[in-house]
């Protein structure tokens, strides 16, 4: 069976993949035959089969579980596996939302706990668990940016201030929220440029959203600075807490400034990306925000649980409550881990991306050489004088196993190669990865051809992005 | 104490700190003022993995779950049958510890199996185009909304009443987040021409059927888009929304071997006519071919996505439900044609045996009397809640009181893992009141 | 290199006049070359009015978009049918097949507000000398 194969491809009429219980009342009439579908065209497989194809497809896949996977601002850490097995309890998963609230008290504890947690490890008040994903964390957020000022009442503040930095999802979110963006510059150092900063930040400002650390992988030391003048000018201060592994267990937002922040469960907790989700994106805000928070949130009344909505909440953004799921998973890592566990999880991963600063950086162009946090920024510049690509080299990295960085973000840094070890990676695959990458750079100099025409060793070699999007072919279609 | 999840010794960071050249690990953090670095947490002391699987087994054991009772309830999660052959291939981990296919030569695996999640929600819906799945049904129906007031350029959106009450929420929340206006509508009166879209729940929240041939006809007559939410285990007996002409159609895809999972994670399966793939939010994967010739799947048409066009993005989705998407597809393959028309056809049957019996005891009636799938609305002599309390003494989970809308009202779900012997039990009970 | 009987602006945007105050308008070689194989091209319909200096329309390659500038003012007479099917051809001959939208000039006189061929060249050298450094 190969998987140039699909499922029309191996269907054949007559089929089944599993076997199904007979009527076991009489028959009802039929409705209208208006109503009722002329045919079904769905492949037909047996279970062999079926099972055959899907192992034959996850063997072309690679995963954490395969290897080294050091994307920047991803956090790909290993996911713990008695994780997996607890959140497939029936008394988690088989669980229905609409169920009395006394017949899912251990849910809603679990759900209140976590709120808790969050809200103590961000620095916050409270947490609502419902949004989605992290994108939908940062709409979640700014929705209730808007309306907070909205209640406030006076001029209607119409616009969000974003860094030049950031990831794509903030200027998106804020435009799914109806507002406008201002763009705030970096300086030379890689931080915030105070004095655009002040030029922008005015009273048609609603918040600054700033990821920190950076998307550069740096702390920006004058954050206090920059919460103080955002505050005084009527501002909000939001923080984009995807790169929060680098301050769990020693640095609280809440501390620096920040009135909320959104965080990823499927990032910094442990919980598997899954090839594109379920992710998890809650949001913790400080004590002004809370009544805004999107329904519902848990609460706790003498030792009781359940559900309540937020006095000036936002509404729902969500059908239910959130990926409980995901959920059940990141509260078991905090549970394993405790404060002191947080912390040695901050420190491998930051001594970790120090570790690759260092040792790649002569081989590397670093535009900015200073001690940074969990992730380091690389530019492919130097190669690029050969012909050599960020890409190229990218691509390259595929043929030695190894998954390379994210490439070409930040968008302020040309041909970037934002590169996040994490805490769960040892000395040895860091060091494979640097013989790795000292190898590329080597090759850049002596073959860039090889480079070029990378990867040669994966299952298939560089795809035509030109014709998928030329003449798109998103699906096949079965006729009978 | 070593981690199971820091593979780096003592002896591993001693050498990396000489490395780079500091002698301690605190000096790495030094760009944090000293005050703001040394944070202290009021969290529970850590347990070993031993320890909290008890503790968890405990909590997890607190919740009532639905293979110790019988379950009558839907409203929007559903209990249906997941074949073993879901798990089997979710619970690989090339695919759930895999990231967003970004790098497509090692990621063949996610970018094909989204291939055919694609397709087989064409085929079920009968659109044109899929894309990869987003957060879940009533987000989806939200972004459509969006969506289609982007292509017609309009700012206003229509809801019928009889969309699910939370969906309708979600919508709103979208709606009005972009400065848009929505307005929930009667389907029998007539729609403004300044709507952008008409969004029909198909079944409906009560269950029954629609006339959704009249409706699409009066979104186009002025111009608007329609929308569909439709129950996608419904699509195995009943018209699927290309056939009246539907121009998006969104779905919750958990009843596609999901568990009910307290309410997440979903799946939201969103579909549309070609003409306006360009609009369409969320990732979408083609096929194409590498420099050898060798068929290949990419992440395709990315131009729409928040990553290159930032703030000129129609959606800033990023992470979306791919692990579910792929259960989707297993759950599927697995069925088939035949299976799956099975599948709605027990739901149907036992569906509508639950009902006669119940609008046959005393003080009950079905309030509504057209054709309907698995779920119908009943009218009881009492107070829902309290019969849900009864039947939840005798291993029964009832029905959804939906008394706030309906006086006395329970709306009843009937799907393929109910038995005769527990929809007897439960129309016992009822008939007890 | 750039056509010499086409005028040009700073959005890399080329005008060709025809006789009777109409015009032909693509994408220059430079900016074809720095979009990369343009995937998609999304052009204001035959009737449409544009104005100079202002977006007309866009262009995708295939991780990114740009804003396509209309040279003049005017109303969108025909759009080229081939290139919307082959988009291509605006890589590989961005100065003959690859042309997009004819129109008719409302304000003849803006074509004095472009540059002329030489001008044009020097611009997108200076653009090129700055971009090596």
């Amino acid at each position: 069976m190969s998987h140039y194969y699909l499922l029309p491809n191996i269907s054949q009429p007559g089929k089944i993949g599993c076997s199904l219980p007979t009527l076991d009342v009489s028959p009802a009439k039929l409705p209208p035959k208006e109503l009722l579908r002329r045919e079904l065209k769905l492949p037909e497989v047996s279970e062999v089969e079926l099972m055959r194809y899907f192992t034959a497809l996850s063997k072309l896949n690679y995963g954490v579980d395969t290897g080294f996977y050091p994307l920047g601002s991803c956090t790909m850490k290993y996911n713990p596996k008695w994780h997996e097995d607890i959140a497939k309890l029936a008394g988690f998963a088989s669980i229905h939302p609409h169920q009395p609230e006394e017949s899912v008290q251990g849910a809603l504890q679990l759900m209140f706990e976590l709120q808790e947690y969050l809200a103590e490890i961000t620095g916050m008040n409270a947490t609502s668990l419902v949004p989605i994903a992290g994108a939908h964390g940062e709409l979640t957020g700014l929705l209730m940016v808007k309306a907070y000022h909205q209640h406030r009442g006076g001029k209607a503040r119409k616009k969000i201030l974003l860094t030049d930095s950031s990831h794509g999802t903030n200027p998106a979110s804020a435009v799914m929220c109806g507002f406008e963006i201002g763009v705030v510059a970096s300086d030379s150092e890689g931080n915030v440029d105070m004095k655009s900063l002040e030029s922008v930040m005015n009273e048609e400002v609603a918040a600054l959203t700033l990821t920190m650390p950076t998307t550069l992988g740096l702390f920006d030391p004058q954050i206090v600075e920059i919460s103080q003048l955002v505050h005084e000018r009527g501002g909000l201060l939001g923080a984009d807490g995807a790169n929060l592994n680098a301050f769990l267990g020693r640095v609280k937002f809440g501390e620096l400034g920040y009135d909320y922040v959104q965080l990823n469960l499927h990032k910094t907790f442990s919980t598997p990306h899954g090839g594109g989700g379920p992710g998890s994106g809650p949001v913790c805000a400080k004590e002004n925000l809370t009544d805004f928070l999107p329904s519902p949130l848990v609460t706790k009344n003498n030792g009781k649980y359940k559900f309540v909505s937020p006095a000036k909440s936002i509404g729902r953004i969500a059908n239910f409550y959130g990926n409980f799921g995901v959920m059940v998973k990141a509260y078991a890592y905090i549970r394993s881990l405790g404060a002191e566990g947080l912390k040695e999880v901050s420190e491998n991963a930051v001594l970790n991306a120090n570790y690759l600063k260092e040792r790649l950086k002569p081989y590397y162009y670093l535009p900015y050489d200073r001690t940074c946090m969990h992730e380091v920024v690389f530019s492919g510049k130097r190669q690029k004088v050969k012909g050599v690509h960020t890409l190229d080299i990218a691509k390259r990295l595929l043929d030695y196993g190894l998954h390379p960085p994210t490439v070409y973000f930040p968008l302020i840094v040309d041909e970037a190669l934002m590169t996040e070890p994490n805490e769960t990676e040892s000395k040895q695959t860091l060091d494979a990865y640097i013989e790795a990458m000292k190898e590329i750079a080597r090759e850049a100099e002596e073959n860039p051809e090889i480079l070029h025409s990378a990867p040669h060793n994966t299952p298939v070699r560089r795809l035509d992005d030109v014709r998928a999007a030329r003449n798109p072919d998103l699906r096949w279609e079965m006729r009978s | 104490m070593p981690s199971p999840y820091l593979p780096n010794t003592d002896a591993d960071r001693r050498a990396m700190l000489r490395e780079i050249g500091v002698s301690s690990i605190e000096e790495l953090f030094q760009d944090i003022p000293e005050k703001l670095r040394h944070a202290r947490f009021k969290l529970p002391p850590p347990l070993s993995e031993l320890e909290l699987k008890k503790e968890l087994h405990q909590l997890a054991s607190r919740n009532a779950s639905l293979d110790n009772y019988a379950c009558f309830l839907g409203g929007g999660s559903y209990r249906h049958f997941i074949p073993s052959t879901v798990e089997h291939v979710t619970g690989r981990s090339e695919f759930y510890t895999a990231y967003t296919p970004y790098q497509a030569e090692v990621s063949q695996g996610t970018l094909q199996t989204v291939y055919e999640y694609q397709s087989l929600v064409c085929q079920l819906t009968g659109m044109e185009v899929s894309n990869a799945g987003m957060y879940d049904g009533s987000t989806a129906a939200g972004e459509a909304a969006i969506m289609a007031c982007i292509i017609k350029k309009k700012n206003k959106v229509a809801v019928s009443t009889t969309v699910n009450p939370t969906y309708r929420e979600v919508i709103n929340t979208y709606v009005t987040g972009r400065n848009l206006s929505i307005e929930t509508v009667e389907l029998n009166s007539s729609l403004s021409s300044d709507c952008a879209c008409l969004i029909v729940q198909q079944p409906n929240f009560f269950g029954y059927l629609e006339e959704m041939e009249a409706y699409v006809q009066k979104a186009h007559d002025i111009g608007a888009l329609f929308i569909a939410i439709v129950d996608p285990i419904s699509l195995g007996m009943f018209k699927p929304p290309e056939d009246y002409r539907a121009d998006i159609a969104v779905a919750d895809g958990q009843a596609l071997g999901n568990p009910t999972s307290f309410g997440g994670p979903g799946l939201g399966a969103f579909a549309c006519r070609k003409e306006y793939l360009r609009q369409m939010p969320g990732r979408i994967v083609g096929k194409t071919v590498d420099v050898e010739g060798k068929p290949g799947y990419v992440m395709t048409l990315v131009t729409r996505e928040q990553y290159i066009r930032r703030e000129r993005a129609t959606s800033n989705i990023c992470t979306s439900e791919a692990l579910m998407a792929l259960a989707a597809a297993v759950y599927l393959a697995t069925l088939g044609k035949r299976g799956l028309r099975q599948v709605a056809e027990l739901c149907y049957h036992k569906a509508h045996y639950a009902a006669e019996k119940v609008a046959k005891l005393k003080g009950y009636s079905l309030v509504f009397q057209k054709p309907f799938f698995k779920e119908f609305v009943i009218r009881c002599p009492i107070a829902p809640s309290q019969i849900n309390q009864a039947l939840f003494k005798e291993g029964i989970i009832g029905g959804l009181d939906i008394s706030y809308i309906i006086d006395n009202s329970m709306l009843l779900c009937v799907t393929e893992m109910n038995t005769k012997q527990e929809i007897d039990k439960l129309v016992e009970i009822l008939g007890a009141f | 290199m750039n056509s010499k009987d086409c005028k040009y602006t700073q959005e890399h945007e080329w005008i060709r006049p025809e006789p009777g105050n109409k015009g032909s308008i693509g994408l220059t070689d430079y900016a074809q070359s720095q979009l990369g194989d343009i995937v998609y091209l999304d052009l204001p319909a035959p009737g449409t009015q544009v104005e100079q200096f202002k977006k007309m329309g866009e262009v995708e390659s295939v991780k990114a978009v740009s804003d396509i500038f209309s040279p003049v003012s005017g109303q969108v007479l025909e759009i080229n049918q081939t290139v919307i099917d082959e988009p291509g051809l605006v890589n590989e001959d961005p100065y003959g097949a690859g042309w997009l939208v004819r129109l008719e000039l409302s304000k003849p006189s803006e074509l004095d507000a472009l540059m002329d061929s030489d001008k044009y060249d020097k611009f997108v050298a200076e653009l090129s000398e700055e971009e090596s450094e």
